[in-house]
């Protein structure tokens, strides 16, 4: 597997700039001879459908939901960062830059990141131009505030709903290219294969979810935009309809999957309340600016919070980590909420949860600044756990909510499989082994945006032009195999649900490959899925036809996937012995528990290949070097 | 609790639908509504019938995909609130309730609850969007915008696109949502430059794709699970008044294309 | 790269009436002619408590205002304005049914008011009494004793038979009710709305229409209990 990371020559500072410059060209008239497919409507898909779209490439765009407006970067709440230093507090590219290395616990590539920071300034320029409406001051310039655990506000916001507001800035370029002509939109499509020829990416099979016809789409490069796989877990904060069929599919055809451990367990959830959960909801982080996290001293306290004396408390994360404190970053946060619950004092019924409390904040600055700043996220709380977090301190717990993993992409964004371009939380990103609060929406912007605007027209330079005809073997071989693929699923007709096989999957996961991982509990876990899976394909039951929409074919052909990817996911932890960023090995702690890195051993990424069927997979290494940066402890005690 | 439910079934945009009636047993009053649906689904899977087809993503109220009509009230009961974040316990045990999509002639039925709202989408295609190119923006702080201005724009963009406010409205007229956009875009400096084009353009299209008329009855800001306000529909009319009206001139004088 | 769509839409491709919008304004501008008469024709009419000449006077000063032309210039105005509100109504009502073929099993309102959703069958009672009150106190029909230019004895004979003060009542509060929301609405459509004056506009609109009713509604019911005979 060729791991060539084409990581320009010259310092951190230019490469970039240097790329840029030397990057091939594709002249402006033949730009419409060339079919771009974009599969994702994210900010990462949105935004570079629209801009290779206004570049002048016909571009087909494709999601799985009703309207591109839809897709799940929609939800993401507390904002977005960038190098702006617009508060004159001290922040810069560098230190951006450094930041999201140093969270990423020195397991990312220094010269994407460093791009990222760069590009971070224009992303909102762009998105200002756009008309995206970011909170402002009265003297009408833009507001920003700290965010995650950084030390600067860097961070822009747009209320509770930044991602939203973001993607519909992104939505709206695209929708404007559709009007143009330039973008060919495909809603409610669910990519099911990826379509190889002659070594390189060309095109792709969906599934019309209205009528269940099988289509074949044929282009000059395939870029996946199809975010994370946090779904994996069943309960998690991502959309029900995220899945991780598409690069699933690419892997299987050869693209390097990177990292699949590196899953991000989110600190401030709202807690399971019982069998019935479908999904996780998240409680922005900037709620930690001014909650104070904390459980009873005493195990198994079940008083309510309000008798509970000062005394009798645990402001843990303030005990442990004085000088970050309720602000310690996402993994540190999850995994003492852990610890303390598996002590035995946690909150609510069963005892899965921390407090989040206001009182101290109220007190402070009354309930009306609290108000202002919360408003929407204490009435989401109160709507669904029909508590008055005004009153009783909210009840949160960690939950599953990015990952760092994904597709393996070169400093272009491309796969091991020439013309596959893979964008946003789809590829294994800049966040090395944890993101960083805001950072998402940046990278999944810079992609689009910034990155792969370029980056494809190189590609597509240099690249003979030669057109598939869609009787091509390959295409029908495709085809066939979806089709195969699905009969199979319609056929079991067994006795029980995907939902029962999705329930099983993730809380097994959950349980050994979650927030905290062993040898002994993967190795279990290894051992199990295998068995899940083959009574999937022995016991599945499916209603309705394949010819129409179906809402749980739809279900089954993901689970189908998550059950693949999950024993992935467990070889990744196992063979990475050491404890980094969320990647929590127990065997690896130091005396008072926090992550030991092996950076003689792991200062790698780990790229796996795919065999076959049947067969494990390779796991092969790509080496991180670090010219700028020295690979230091993360502390933040 | 156990609850009836009456749920419109149709299997496809040209086949006739009704109601079937079926029973949640002993579901939590902490369940999400679409948990509960779920839970019914499951059941029908079980006894090898087709689960009930119904749109949702993000299932916390921002993704705009979910929605169905819950008796008599687009989302339920409950005042700002999508059909996912409702949850049982605004019901009472043993309550009949009936479960409709929405209806619009410009939603057609694609299967039981799901409706098709590419009308919506058609209607952002119009105008609802700025012209900046992507690589060509000033710096963010160039213009300064009031903060009243861009505070109101967000109530505007807080719409999510669900089409309740079409299902509510006894015209089913699409004025919230249009209104909501123009509104958002037209508060902001930069906007400006389109504002009037992009008015006469999306209401074209809002008309063009058979949505009603509005009598300024309100029961679009009541249903709105965003609380977005009627007083933006006021706007789009004073912005689509002046662009039919007086906005123009080069077009009428110079003819085809301008210049 | 321009669109090219966008320009287009401001060179009037459809008429601009007939654009939902349109007609909705042509109905609000119809509708505040059609109330400021309704509100002079009320202040005018209580010259009735003033006795035979005073009315009667007020009638001549009406047909001989502008040597008589401005009657008529009235006339034409009101009637081309009711000939357009009562299209543009008919028009939107008939856009607004076909917008939902499917109607609802169930159905709540919520913040809409009696007065909006009863707007348009309100708005067909008004039609039909127009007709009838022109017939009956213009043209003379339906009243035997019907003298020309004999104002305020054709009144009280006209109001002496309950069934036309009845129908005049029932008219009467069906106007009350299609200005209640109309005259808040119309200021909606013509673009104007703001938090702060809202609900003042909603009130206003709402003492508008009662003082209406009450006023017009004084009339037969003074004649019917002999008040004014
Ligand atoms: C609740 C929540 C809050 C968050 N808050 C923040 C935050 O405050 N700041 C921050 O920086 N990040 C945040 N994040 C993370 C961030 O939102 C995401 O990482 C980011 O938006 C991902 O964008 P994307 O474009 O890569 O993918 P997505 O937005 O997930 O888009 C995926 C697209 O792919 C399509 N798709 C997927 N599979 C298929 C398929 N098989 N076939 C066809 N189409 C497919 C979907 O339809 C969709 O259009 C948050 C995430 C969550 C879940
Ligand atoms: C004395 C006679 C009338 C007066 C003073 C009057 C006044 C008004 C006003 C002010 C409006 C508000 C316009 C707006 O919504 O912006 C209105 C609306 C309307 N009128 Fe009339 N009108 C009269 C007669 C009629 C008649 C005869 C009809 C019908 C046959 C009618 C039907 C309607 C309808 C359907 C509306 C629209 C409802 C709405 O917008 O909510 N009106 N009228
Ligand atoms: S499912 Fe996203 S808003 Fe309800």
């Amino acid at each position: 597997m060729n791991l060539d990371a084409r990581i320009p020559q010259g310092p951190l500072e230019q490469k970039w700039a240097r790329h840029r410059a030397e990057l091939k060209l594709v002249n402006p008239a033949n730009k419409r001879k060339y079919t771009v497919l974009m599969v994702g409507s994210g900010l990462a898909g949105a935004g570079g459908a629209a801009s290779m779209a206004e570049l002048g490439y016909e571009v087909k765009c494709f999601c799985y939901q009703d309207s591109p407006r839809r897709a799940h970067s929609i939800a993401a709440q507390g904002g977005i960062n960038a190098a702006k230093n617009y508060p004159n507090d001290g922040d810069s590219v560098y230190r951006l830059f450094y930041d999201t290395v140093k969270g990423g616990d020195f397991r990312s590539r220094e010269a994407n990141v460093y791009r990222l920071a760069e590009v971070s300034v224009n992303i909102i320029d762009q998105c200002v131009a756009l008309g995206v409406p970011f909170a402002r001051e009265y003297g009408g310039l833009l507001a920003n505030r700290s965010f995650g655990g950084a030390q600067v506000s860097r961070t822009f916001y747009a209320r509770g709903q930044t991602g939203q507001q973001l993607l519909l800035g992104a939505y709206q370029a695209l929708e404007r290219q559709v009007a143009r002509g330039k973008v060919e939109m495909f809603p409610r499509h669910e990519m099911q294969e990826l379509i190889v020829v002659d070594g390189r990416a060309r095109g792709i099979v969906v599934r019309d979810l209205v009528t269940g016809e099988l289509e074949a789409h044929l282009g000059d490069a395939v870029c996946l935009a199809t975010g994370g796989y946090g779904n994996v877990f069943f309960l998690s904060t991502n959309a029900k309809g995220c899945n991780t069929t598409a690069i699933w599919r690419a892997y299987k055809h050869g693209a390097g999957f990177a990292n699949p451990a590196f899953t991000q367990i989110h600190p401030t959830c709202i807690p399971v309340t019982g069998e019935h959960q479908s999904k996780l909801t998240l409680m922005s982080e900037s709620l930690r600016n001014d909650g104070r996290i904390w459980v009873p001293k005493k195990q198994g306290d079940t008083r309510p919070p309000a008798e509970i004396p000062e005394d009798e408390r645990d402001y843990y994360l303030e005990r442990m980590y004085p000088s970050f404190g309720n602000l310690a970053p996402r993994d540190i946060s999850s995994r003492a909420a852990k610890r303390v619950c598996d002590e035995g004092r946690g909150v609510g019924p069963g005892g899965q949860g921390v407090y989040l409390d206001f009182a101290e904040a109220i007190g402070r600055l009354g309930e009306d600044a609290i108000r202002e700043k919360y408003g929407n996220l204490f009435e989401m709380y109160e709507r669904i756990t029909a508590e008055n977090p005004y009153k009783v301190p909210m009840r949160i717990y960690p939950a599953s909510h990015y990952t760092m993993g994904g597709l393996w992409v070169d400093y272009n964004l491309m796969s091991t499989i020439p013309g596959l371009f893979v964008l946003g939380e789809a590829n294994f990103s800049d966040h090395g082994a944890n993101r960083l609060g805001a950072s998402a929406l940046m990278q999944g912007l810079a992609d689009g945006y910034f990155v792969i605007p370029y980056t494809i027209g190189d590609y597509l330079a240099r690249t003979p032009r030669h057109s598939v005809s869609g009787d091509h073997p390959a295409v029908r071989a495709a085809v066939d195999a979806v089709r195969a693929r699905i009969a199979r699923l319609m056929g079991i007709k067994g006795k029980r649900t995907p939902t029962s096989f999705y329930r099983e999957l993730g809380s097994l996961l959950w349980e050994r490959c979650g927030m905290s991982r062993n040898r002994a509990g993967l190795e279990e876990a290894l051992a199990r899925i295998p068995v899940l899976r083959e009574a999937f394909w022995r016991d599945l039951t499916v209603a309705g036809e394949a010819g129409e929409l179906n809402q749980s074919l739809e279900l089954a052909g993901r689970v189908a996937d998550f059950l693949e990817l999950g024993e992935l996911m467990v070889r990744d932890a196992l063979a990475r012995e050491e404890s980094c960023g969320c990647h929590f090995r127990e065997e690896y702690q130091t005396e008072d528990g926090e992550a030991r890195r092996d950076d003689a051993r792991f200062a790698h990424v780990a790229v796996w290949e795919y065999t076959g069927e049947g067969r494990a997979p390779l796991r092969h290494e790509e080496p991180l070097t670090y010219e700028s940066v020295h690979l230091a402890t993360r502390s933040y005690k | 609790m156990n609850l009836t439910l009456h749920v419109w079934r149709q299997k496809g945009p040209r086949e006739r639908g009704r109601f079937v009636t079926y029973r949640a047993t002993d579901v939590s009053a902490d369940m999400s509504f679409l948990e509960m649906l779920d839970v019914v689904n499951e059941g029908l899977l079980l006894k090898g019938e087709e689960p009930i087809a119904f749109d949702h993503d993000c299932r916390e109220g921002i993704c705009g995909a979910c929605g169905m009509v819950i008796n008599g009230r687009p989302h339920g009961p409950k005042a700002r609130t999508t059909t996912c974040q409702l949850h049982l316990r605004s019901f009472r045990d043993g309550q009949e309730l009936w479960l409709e999509p929405w209806r619009s002639r410009a939603f057609p039925v694609v299967k039981d609850l799901i409706v098709d709202r590419g009308a919506f989408d058609r209607v952002i295609q119009a105008g609802g969007y700025i012209s900046a190119a992507i690589g060509s923006a000033p710096d963010a702080n160039a213009v300064p915008i009031r903060k009243e201005n861009a505070d109101l724009a967000m109530d505007a963009a807080a719409c999510i696109g669900c089409g309740a406010c079409v299902a509510a409205c006894p015209n089913g007229s699409a004025m919230l949502f249009t209104a909501a956009k123009i509104s958002h875009l037209g508060l902001l400096a930069q906007g400006q430059p389109e504002r009037y084009e992009r008015a006469a353009a999306m209401v074209e299209t809002m008309d063009a794709e058979g949505f009603g008329s509005c009598t300024n009855h309100n029961e679009c800001e009541a249903a709105c699970p965003k609380g977005i306000s009627v007083a933006f529909i006021a706007r789009l009319n004073a912005d689509f008044v002046r662009a039919r009206l007086t906005e123009g001139r080069r077009l009428e004088q110079v003819g085809e294309g301008g210049v | 790269m321009t669109t090219a769509t966008a320009p287009a839409a401001l060179r009037l491709k459809v008429p601009y009436v007939a654009s939902t919008i349109g007609r909705k304004v042509v109905m609000a501008v119809t509708g505040l002619v059609l109330f400021g008469f309704v509100l002079v024709h009320m202040i005018g009419n209580l010259t009735l408590y003033a006795g035979p000449e005073a009315m009667d006077g007020y009638s001549r000063f009406l047909h001989t205002f502008l040597h008589g032309g401005g009657l008529w210039i009235a006339r034409v105005v009101l009637l081309t304005c009711a000939v357009l509100h009562v299209w543009s109504a008919a028009s939107l009502t008939l856009d607004s049914w076909a917008a939902r073929p499917v109607g609802y099993r169930l159905w709540k309102a919520k913040d809409s008011t009696y007065a909006s959703r009863t707007m348009r069958w309100g708005g067909v009672i008004l039609f039909l009494f127009i007709i009838f009150h022109i017939l009956n106190l213009t043209l003379g029909h339906f009243d035997p004793g019907y003298v020309p230019g004999d104002v305020y004895a054709n009144v009280v004979h006209a109001f002496r038979q309950w069934p036309v003060s009845v129908f005049y009542i029932v008219a009467m509060f069906a106007l009350g009710l299609h200005l209640d929301h109309g005259v808040w609405s119309l200021f909606h459509t013509l673009g104007f709305s703001h938090p702060r004056y809202k609900r003042w506009l909603r009130e206003a609109a709402r003492g508008f229409a009662i003082l209406l009713v009450v006023g017009n509604c004084s009339f037969p019911i003074a004649v019917l209990a002999g008040w004014v005979r």
